[in-house]
């Protein structure tokens, strides 16, 4: 999984536009469409940055494109300013605002909510550019008069044309987007897009303000369909109103989809494909509108049988003629856990900057979670000291997971209060109280599927050295001080360095267990829950996880809630027992033991009976 | 000018108009409830059952063979899409039936005009319902108000079949979790099968009593499918009562709103969808957990 150097993808792309335009005449392609394609294709990067990398799927890119374009055409036709680069650029601003408002108002829900909504809203600006506000966008009739830039260099004057000249100027527009979206891919802000994509929940709880990072996507791509909206009267020398409608929209999706989503380039290619049909069928076979049924059924059986496209299909073509040897490697057995590994005293977790204070790490005072009528947990006082390994224990249905939840602030309590070294969380975020320490790692695990084992524990790290939200859009995501150096620490003590760069669909399930557990560790946190950490294990995988939870245990408190008897007598210093939604006794291994009412719960009251 | 019985001709149409919505939304709703899929080919399924009512009307010269062949067309319509395509996207993201829904309309739009040219089609309301009804100090064109009446009867009688009898509970039960249907011995493909033909067939049952009103082009469901979403997000996803009641206020709001000024009304309508998903983002009879 080597990332191909952005260098070599830079010099790539500029000497493919530089060659196009040479190349392209060739093949019967007409400059005005060439030029079309390359603002497609500025549209789609934005687009594919929203869609693809952040899985936001939105109907709605022609409000953005329309906003664009009508501000940069309304300046320059009224002669408010001259500049034309000045006029794309206030057209892109304008744009951007408005996708931040629209932004806030469509990812107030997810998936198809946030479909529809989108789609609801883009029409409302069809509406209101087609009369309300026609005075300002000429209504049908669109803007006339959209002047070209002239550049001034010295003595050099350029002033851009129509045709291939319009091409270069369209082309290093192209280009700069096009760096700007590699960069932003390969950015932290960039690995965080994708884990949200594939794992919401997850990249919440391991600390990152998801819901920003979602707007920041939404208003990224709004800007980028603000530039291209702006060019695209500036390559008609008109703005027509069209660039509102859904169908601008909807075919923008589709020519992502054609091409390939998450890959940038896809959408430039959809559009080739897209706007190359459409002149051959319409023109080169005499099917007139008929074109477009053509596209439509090409567009189902893509989603229905290559649904990452052209792009995406070429790449899996390309890995499955290269990758039978990884896999062979994929059967070997995982790296044993040893105990007391060296990197012990670096991983300790992070002393955050917080008042001294002096008493349990985690205090929970009646705690309450009330279902309708159903009391899933009643008044429960619960408190962990520093550095103590806590196990709860309880038979099926003893409200152990809806208390787990309220402890991390997954779940809100009815009533009760919880305080996290002496700070009151109750009503706390999950991402929130992970920035403050604590965090857990999930009974059913809640990975980053599509991602490797070493973009995991990264996605984690990044949680923990940038808190939950920091737009660097442009750094380099090596250059993110100490994250390498945690990552490994992490994979270390998890055992599983051997296999950092392993897709996570090519691990065993008990490698998948540690790296569960290597995800709420990479947050460094200072209280670590982990929900049945031993779940499913084979008694090999048992015995080493069981090993594993020792290690980490120095320097951090812990809570541990699961069935496995065993483990918990042999791992806590202190356990407590839920029944029926409370508190039923606390104490030492050996004092729970001999408890009577514990023995009660467990055995149904079968031994007191004999 | 607003004069009382102006307002009055406004309330009406937007009560037809809005029991319209209700029931496209209704279909729109129950595909979503049952299936988990968003079906953007609602506004096509519109616009076809329109046109098979077109066919059926040249053939029979009568609109209520018309009506009858349309709707049974797209109820197997409905059921053929649901097995060639939908159902391999059961197990996909929600974003793929999405992007396949959404294609699946492109292709009815464009087929119906391969067949029929964009040039616009027109079905005659039946000749009891044509002219106009005086209601004593107003008058208003009879097929408007039979509209109204037949868009009502027909959520009658889908709710009918939803709340009275087995297939409806076994749907309301997948709404509520239809793995556990699935685990219950219920052939759940069979119902989904069934469920996408029903919904199909309140899109096109409303586009063809919908044709006199307004005349067919292949584009009539566009605006539609947009209306219906505004409709469903109002009214809350999956929720049938939902549907007729954000169906009810949209229409109203078109209907007063154009009365002011007709360039707002869609405006306005957009203006209060976000407004409840501020107050309220499950919709207004949705339930919190879903979605």
């Amino acid at each position: 999984m080597r990332q191909t150097p952005l260098w070599l993808i830079v010099a790539l792309t500029a000497a493919g536009l530089v060659a196009a335009r040479f190349v392209l005449p060739h093949l019967g392609f007409a400059p005005d469409t060439v030029n079309h394609i390359l603002i497609w294709g500025l549209l789609g990067i934005g687009f594919d940055l929203l869609f693809g990398y952040t899985g936001l799927l939105s109907f709605g890119q022609a409000a953005f494109y329309g906003t664009g374009g009508f501000v940069t055409a309304y300046l320059l036709t009224r002669n408010i300013m001259v500049s034309v680069i000045g006029a794309l650029f206030v057209g892109m601003l304008a744009a951007a605002v408005v996708g931040a408002l629209v932004g806030v108002v469509a990812l107030r829900r997810t998936g198809i909510y946030f479909a529809m909504i989108t789609v609801a809203i883009a029409e409302m600006f069809f509406f209101l550019e087609n009369s309300p506000l026609s005075a300002y966008t000429g209504g049908e009739n669109g803007l006339p008069g959209v002047p070209s830039p002239s550049f001034e260099l010295g003595p050099l004057i350029w002033h851009v044309g129509t045709g291939w000249s319009m091409y270069w100027f369209l082309a290093a527009c192209y280009f700069i987007g096009i760096v700007i979206a590699l960069r932003i891919v390969r950015s932290p802000v960039g690995a965080i897009l994708t884990a949200i994509r594939d794992n919401p929940e997850r990249a919440l709880a391991v600390g990152h303000g998801v819901w920003r990072y979602k707007l920041a996507a939404f208003v990224i791509a709004a800007a980028y369909a603000g530039i291209a909206g702006g060019l695209l009267g500036v390559l008609q020398g008109y703005m027509p109103p069209e660039a509102f409608t859904f169908d601008t929209s909807g075919q923008l999706v589709m020519q992502t989809v054609i091409g390939g989503g998450a890959t940038l380039f896809g959408p430039l290619l959809g559009a080739t494909v897209w706007l190359y049909l459409r002149d051959f069928l319409q023109q080169g076979l005499g099917l007139g509108t008929t074109w477009k049924l053509v596209l439509g059924l090409v567009f189902v059986l893509l989603v229905c049988f290559l649904r990452r496209g052209l792009i995406g299909g070429l790449r899996d073509l390309v890995a499955m003629t290269r990758r039978r040897k990884p896999h062979e490697e994929a059967a070997e057995e995982s790296a044993p856990i040893v105990a007391d590994p060296p990197v012990l005293a670096s991983i300790a977790h992070r002393h955050r900057d917080e008042p001294a204070f002096s008493g349990p790490v985690l205090e929970a005072r009646g705690l309450t979670k009330r279902y309708g009528g159903l009391f899933a947990n009643r008044d429960i006082d619960f408190a962990v000291a520093d550095g103590e390994l806590r196990g709860i224990i309880g038979p099926n249905g003893a409200g152990k997971s809806t208390f787990f939840k309220m402890l991390t602030c997954e779940v809100h309590p009815t009533a009760g209060q919880i305080l996290f070294h002496g700070r009151d969380i109750t009503g706390m975020g999950v991402a929130q109280v992970c920035q403050l320490g604590l965090t857990k790692s999930y009974q059913v695990n809640q990975l980053f599927t599509r991602q490797t084992v070493w973009q995991n524990v990264m996605i984690a790290a990044l949680a923990e050295r940038r808190g939950p939200f920091r737009l660097d859009l442009l750094r380099r995501i090596d250059r993110v001080p100490g994250l390498e150096t945690q990552v490994e620490q992490t994979l270390a003590l998890v055992g599983l360095s051997a296999r950092a760069q392993v897709p996570v669909s090519d691990l065993a399930y008990g490698e998948k267990r540690r790296l569960e557990i290597a995800l709420a560790l990479a947050a460094s946190p200072s209280l670590l829950l982990l929900d049945e950490p031993l779940a499913g294990m084979s008694p090999r995988e048992r015995a080493e996880t069981v090993q594993l939870l020792k290690n980490i245990r120095r320097g951090r408190t812990m809570i541990v809630v699961d069935h496995d008897m065993d483990a918990i007598f042999e791992l806590a210093e202190r356990i407590t027992v839920l029944h029926e939604g409370r508190l039923l006794a606390e104490g030492t291994p050996a004092e729970i033991q001999r408890n009577s009412f514990v023995q009660d719960a467990y055995l149904g009251g079968v031994a007191a009976a004999e | 000018m607003i004069t009382w019985p102006n307002f009055v001709s406004q309330l009406v149409n937007g009560l037809a108009a809005g029991t319209l919505l209700a029931l496209i939304s209704a279909g729109l709703t129950i595909i979503y409830g049952t299936l988990g899929v968003l079906n953007l080919a609602h506004g096509a399924m519109f616009m076809l059952g329109g046109y098979a009512g077109f066919v059926a009307f040249q053939a029979t010269g009568s609109f209520a063979l018309a009506v009858l062949a349309g709707s049974l067309f797209m109820l197997v319509a409905g059921a053929v899409i649901e097995l060639v395509v939908i159902r391999r996207f059961y197990s996909r993201p929600p974003e793929d039936q999405i992007l396949v829904t959404f294609g699946i309309g492109i292709v009815l739009v464009e087929v119906v005009r391969f067949i029929f040219g964009s040039l616009t089609a027109t079905v005659p309301p039946p000749a009891w319902a044509a002219g106009i009804t005086s209601l004593g100090f107003m008058i208003y064109p009879t097929y408007r108000l039979v509209v109204l009446g037949i868009a009502a009867v027909a959520l009658a009688v889908l709710y009918v079949v939803l709340y009275r009898t087995r297939i409806g509970l076994i749907v309301r039960a997948g709404i509520e979790d239809s793995g556990m249907v699935g685990l219950l011995g219920i052939n759940v493909y069979r119902v989904f099968m069934l469920v996408f033909g029903i919904g199909a067939m309140a899109a096109g049952f409303a586009g063809i009593i919908n044709a006199p009103v307004v005349s067919l082009t292949p584009n009539v469901g566009d605006s539609i499918l947009v209306q219906t979403f505004v409709v469903v997000v109002i009214g809350g996803v999956g929720s049938f009562p939902g549907a007729i009641l954000g169906g009810i206020i949209a229409g109203e709001i078109l209907s007063l709103t154009s009365m002011v000024n007709p360039a707002y009304s869609d405006v306005m309508l957009f203006a209060v969808m976000t407004l409840v998903l501020f107050l309220r983002p499950q919709g207004l009879l949705g339930l919190a957990g879903r979605a």
